[in-house]
Order: C-alpha cells, then structure tokens, then sequence
C-alpha cells in the first residue's frame, strides 16, 4: 500500500488534481493613475520613441512599485481532497482561485489542473437584473460553463433547489436577495465538474440556506471531486474540509489537517497581536481577541440584531494604572460605531496579570457585510499609546433583508450601501406614516 | 481527462478549443443583449426600422434636394438606404462592441471564458438589427418599383465583409477601451465623421477620379460601393480597386484585431 499523504509515492503524480509550482502574481500599484500611463502619454511615447516597444517587458516592468500578490507559492492537491485556504485579508487567497479560474495569469511558475474545473468566486455573476429567473439560469449556467442540453436536463433540479418555482417568470430585480442568492447557488451546485473553487460565496444568504449549500458542497465533497474552500467562516471551512493550506503574506505559511491549521491560524491572529502590541514601556500583551453571540458561543458570523460581545484576554506583565480602552467595529466606509473610554469615562482601576475585559454591542444594527473589529489601548495620561487603533478581530453579518421586512426592488444592490442601519419613519405626502428597522418580522 | 496547463508569459494552448467549446457562450449574450435591448422601449424593435429610415429620409433630403448629387438614376432614397445599411451596422457594432468589455466588466473579473465571445456577440446582435433592417429594402424596392439586378448574388460577400470589418474594429476598440477609456469620447467621433467620409448619403463616384484610390483606403468606400451595385446594378458598374483595397482593409483590421485583443486579454481582469 501507498502512502496517501507521501509524496514520494510512484502513483502520486497521476492522482494530482491540481499541481503549483512556483507560483507568482505581481502587481504594479498605482499603475492606473501613474502618470507615464493614460492614452496621452502612450502616444507621445509612441512618437517620440516609435520603437519603444521593441524594449523587452522586463525593462519597462521595472519601473512602478511592484507588489507580489502571491510569491514562491509551490502545492499539490490530490485528487478527491477537500482543502480549506485560510488567512488574513490580502495574504493571496484570492489572487490564487483567480490564477486557478484562469480570470488572471500568473507572472511566473506554473500550475497544471487535470480534470474539468468549474469555480464559484461570486453568486449570481452574470445575473442581469432585468432577465426573469428562467433566462437567468440560462445565461448563468453558460458563463459558468453549461451546455445548453445540460441546463435543460438539469432544469427542474435547479429550480427544485432554488425554492423560488413561482417566481421564475418574475424579473430578478424584483427578487428579494435571498431568493437571488437561492438561485444563484442552486445554478452553481449543479455544474459537475470535477475540481470545484468556491471563494467566500456564502456570506449571503440565511442560516438555513447556507446549511442547505453546505450539505450540497459536502455530497460534493463526498463523491470523490476535489474541492478548493475560501472561507472566513472556519466552523464552515473546519465541517466540510480535510486539509488546511494557510496562506501568509502571498506565501505558504502552513499546509495539513486542519484543525491544526485553524487552531494554529487562529493562535498566531492572537500571538501576533500579542506580539507587536507589547510596548516594552507597559508590558500589556493582547492574548486573543474573541467574538460571541449573545448565547455565548464563539463565532465570526452574526444576524442583523444579534449582540456581538467582544472578549479580550490580556496578560498585563507590570501593574497599568487606568488604562483607556476603545473598541470600534468598522465597516465598508469606516467605522461604524465604537465603545471608547474616552468618551463614557468608565475604566479599570488597573490591570494586573492576566483577565479579561468585554464589552458588548447590543442589538448591532448592521447590514449584511463584512466588518472588522478594531482596538485601541491609551495609558492614564490619555496622549500615550499603549496599543495603537488596529485590527484585532473580522466578523461578518449574514442573513435575508426580506425576513426584516425590507422589500426594495434593488435590495441585493443597495445592501452594499451604509452599513448601519437606526430606526427611521417615512412620512409620505398622502399622510401615510411606515416605520423602519432591522428587526426580524415574527412568523 | 482534460488537462490544463496555466503558465506563466504563455498563452494557453487550448485557447482556440475552448473557443470551440464556449460556442454556446456566444449564442447566451447575444441572446441576453437582445432580450434586454428593448426591454422598457415603447416602440421596441421598431427602432431598427426608424432610426435607418429617418436617417435615409435626412440624407436625401440633405445631398439628394438641396445638394442635387447625381443619381445615376435610381431613386434617391433607394440610393441613401442601399448605403445606410452597411454604415448602420458598422458604426452601431462599433460603439456597442466597443463598450461591451467594460460593460462586461464584473464577468471578466469573476469567470472564465473566451473573452472573444462578448465582442463577437455585441457585433452578432448588431447583425440582427442590421437584418431587421434589410427588410424594408422589399416595400421599398416594391414602391419605387425598382427591382434587384443579378449582381444581387454577390451580396453575400459584401454582407461578409461588413462583419469582418465591423468584428476588426471591434476587437480593437473594445480591448483598447479596457485601458484606455478615452475611446467612450473616441468612438462618438468617428461616428460621426465616418458618415461624412463614407459615401452613405452619396455616390462614391462624385470623388474626384486621382482622390479614389486614396478615398478607397476607407474599407467603407468599397463595402458601401459593393452594397449599391450588388443590390441596385448600375450601368456604371463597380470601381473594382476599391473593393480589393477594402478586402485587403477587412483581413488587416480583423488579423490584427485578433492579435492585439489576444495580447492583452490576459490582463484585462488586472486593468479593467
């Protein structure tokens, strides 16, 4: 018998799905509003120097500020393995599936697929709003790579799966976004092919449906296809996958199994801040920095509504006298609301040792998108930093604006907007008086 | 099992298969495009007809009475519409095809596929409204009871030519626009002008006999020249030299068009 896991195996070669050698994407920052780069200054080159061109690449790629996406990035995945990437925001997660979807080619290294590939970086691309969902599973089907003859076969599945069969002939605009969302996947998880990529597609979309998705991936999963897993949610990525690659700074940082690999991601989140918030004058290491539901239970996803209870665990190595805490939770387009010290005067008399300090947000009243939780550390003399305002934990809020009651024609759209929602009152000019808030409506 | 090898400064090998294989692709946007073209239009696809028509009625009002062109005698009208078809087509597949990859933009950023498909099937609907089109050549050669001559077998490859052009120009101004968003005021331009230059509400003959050759090197000129004696005859005949130059015109746009679309398809998900 072989050895699954050994590399050296004479069958290994052959049962590799996908193989990355080397792998590395650079991008040049600035490139757009740089100012050797718009049409102008393209044909004053052109004129001034007609055989510029003739230049190599290289010579003319050397200029810029480069950046590396991802770098000296080398990977096997076996057929039949369902592999969970993991790791921070920017650390190349992304810039990997679209280097694998062929959306964008590598700079250097190579990777080589066997095996028909089908990937899921976004629900519902190519949805055109004024298509009914008939149409819609047509067209979306195609771009994802569908032959006619198989949409049709698998029609009345797709639409079984979307639970949104009198709706079909309504234009998808008018849809609420989780019925977009139902019939987006529904689309998706009947490709078939045989390496399936799947980024953070799940954050939309209610509780219920995304454990339907998730069962569909894991009878995927089940059936012997390869699956890559994008996913901040790790309860999600630690259910359904094997194999954790955690990926850092556009590099490999760890790969096996992984509940080592979440336990280790999620240590280093906490050691690295404890880490780099040591300041040697106080001596305040920031363990870990948890989130809660108001049940008590450790999450990274929450419901508009839901209380987000935000747990520091510290280590004070010498006696900090009235320390001056800010938590902030930041959104698309800032922060959105903070609990400061500064501003409600209340503090610890000292921190001594290890403890921990919570606070809770009650009822956020924050649409469905991603957040960051960001801290800040003032000693008593207020103008001294302790720890810098930084990022110290993510969260995001799923779920279906129609179960708050919201019915806007361009709901999916619109819901990117301005995250935190406050109760309001329409008064219309016929004397009509609607209330508005994020509360789930009572069935 | 198929195997696919990405690799770094190399286009992949299967790129003209997958051409092959997305062909259903192709159908799916044109499709899209034109369910969504006249979707909230009150006269729907009724602008087909209007939009040529006025313009024809325009232009024979314009070169034929005021400018009192030569005939040769057809009918003005017939003489304008003959040239507004071809002119119609290309100029509406240059500004759609142009804009369709930036339309595009959060499928290319988000799938795979032959980015090919989006140009070809943006200049593809154009065709449609350009066959549309073409129907009303019939009650009007019936009014001005002037029937096709037999050259009108030669339609085909004037029809041909149209599209190379219009798919060239296509690939062009499309992969171009990704970078280079100066093509939106661009476009508009040469619209505009290129119904000036391009002998659609007059006879190419008009120019001056030492100006043809050089007038010829817009492929128009042959193609809306072609358009006229093929479906209309003319005891002049057809001036053969323009429609080679304009043969010659068409590979070289669509050749090169293939070319420079092909080289910075890759980054089009980077730039756009």
């Amino acid at each position: 018998m072989t050895d699954p896991e050994s590399s050296f195996s004479p069958s290994g070669e052959s049962h590799a799905a996908i193989t990355i050698e080397n792998l590395g994407k650079r991008y040049t920052i600035g490139r757009r509003r740089a100012n050797g780069d718009g049409l102008r200054h393209a044909l004053e080159r052109a004129v001034r120097s007609p055989f510029a061109w003739l230049q190599s690449a290289r010579q003319r790629k050397l200029k810029g500020a480069d950046f590396w996406a991802l770098r000296n990035l080398s990977l096997q995945i076996k057929q039949g393995e369902v592999v969970g990437i993991i790791g921070r925001n920017g650390a190349g997660k992304s810039t990997l599936l679209r280097i694998l979807s062929r959306i964008t080619s590598p700079t250097e290294g190579r990777v080589r697929i066997q095996g028909r590939i089908a990937s899921l970086l976004e629900v519902g691309t190519g949805f055109h709003q004024e298509l009914t969902g008939r149409e819609n599973i047509f067209l979306n089907g195609a771009i994802l790579g569908m032959t006619r003859a198989e949409i049709i076969r698998k029609f009345d599945e797709i639409v079984a799966f979307s639970e949104i069969e009198d709706f079909l002939d309504t234009p998808v605009k008018r849809y609420s976004s989780g019925m977009y969302v139902r019939l987006a996947f529904a689309v998706a998880a009947h490709l078939e092919p045989e390496i399936l990529i799947v980024d953070e597609v799940l954050a939309v979309g209610d509780a219920a449906f995304q454990k339907k998705c998730l069962g569909k991936m894991g009878t995927f999963a089940q059936s012997g296809k390869t699956v890559l897993f994008v996913s901040h949610n790790m309860e999600a990525v630690r259910s359904l996958c094997q194999r954790g690659v955690w990926l850092k700074d556009g590099g490999l940082q760890q790969d096996g199994v992984i509940d080592e690999v979440i336990d280790d991601y999620f240590d280093s989140l906490s050691s690295d801040l404890s880490f780099s918030c040591a300041n040697p004058d106080y001596g305040l290491i920031i363990q870990r920095v948890g989130l809660k539901n108001q049940r008590g239970e450790e999450s990274s996803q929450f419901c508009p509504g839901d209380d987000l209870v935000v747990e520091v665990a510290y280590n004070a190595l010498k006696r900090i006298e009235k320390p001056i805490l800010a938590l902030g939770v930041v959104g698309v387009n800032g922060t959105c609301f903070a609990s400061n010290m500064l501003l409600d005067g209340q503090r610890p008399a000292f921190l001594e040792g290890t403890g921990k300090i919570t606070c809770t947000f009650r009822s956020i009243p924050l649409l469905p998108q991603s957040y960051t939780v960001k801290m800040m550390v003032r000693a008593a003399t207020i103008t001294d930093f302790i720890m810098t305002y930084r990022e110290v934990a993510y969260f995001s809020v799923a779920g279906d604006l129609a179960e708050y009651g919201y019915k806007g024609e361009f709901l999916t759209w619109a819901s990117r907007s301005a995250p935190v929602v406050v109760p309001y009152e329409w008064r219309l000019p016929d004397g009509t008086a609607v209330d508005v808030a994020l509360k789930r409506l009572s069935y | 099992m198929t195997e696919l090898l990405i690799e770094a400064g190399r286009t992949e090998r299967q790129y003209w298969m997958d051409l092959w294989r997305y062909r259903e692709l192709f159908y799916f946007l044109a499709w899209r495009d034109l369910l969504v073209r006249y979707k909230q239009t009150f006269v729907g696809v009724g602008w087909s007809l209007i939009r040529p028509l006025l313009t024809m009625v325009v232009l024979t009002v314009v070169f034929g009475k005021l400018g009192k062109m030569p005939s040769g005698g057809v009918p003005y009208p017939l003489l304008v519409f003959c040239g507004m078809l071809p002119w119609q087509f290309f100029s509406t597949a240059m500004a759609e095809s142009g804009n369709s990859l930036v339309m595009n933009s959060n499928l290319i950023s988000k799938v795979y596929f032959p980015r090919l498909a989006i140009t070809f099937s943006s200049v593809s609907v154009s065709f449609v409204d350009f066959v549309i089109s073409a129907v009303f050549l019939v009650p009007l050669m019936v009014w001005y009871r002037y029937p096709p001559s037999a050259t009108v077998l030669f339609l085909p490859l004037f029809v041909l030519l149209v599209f190379g052009a219009s798919l060239g120009v296509g690939l062009w101004i499309s992969a171009l626009m990704v970078e280079y968003r100066d093509f939106r005021f661009i476009v508009p331009f040469m619209v505009q002008f290129g119904l000036y230059l391009s002998p659609v509400g007059f006879q190419s003959s008009v120019v001056p006999e030492r100006f043809r050759l050089l007038y010829a090197l817009n492929p128009m000129v042959g193609i809306i020249d072609g358009f006229r004696w093929s479906l209309l005859g003319g005891e002049g005949g057809i001036y053969w030299p323009g429609v080679a130059i304009a043969v010659l015109d068409v590979i070289l746009l669509f050749v090169s068009g293939i070319w420079y679309f092909r080289k910075t398809e890759q980054t089009f998900a980077d730039v756009i």
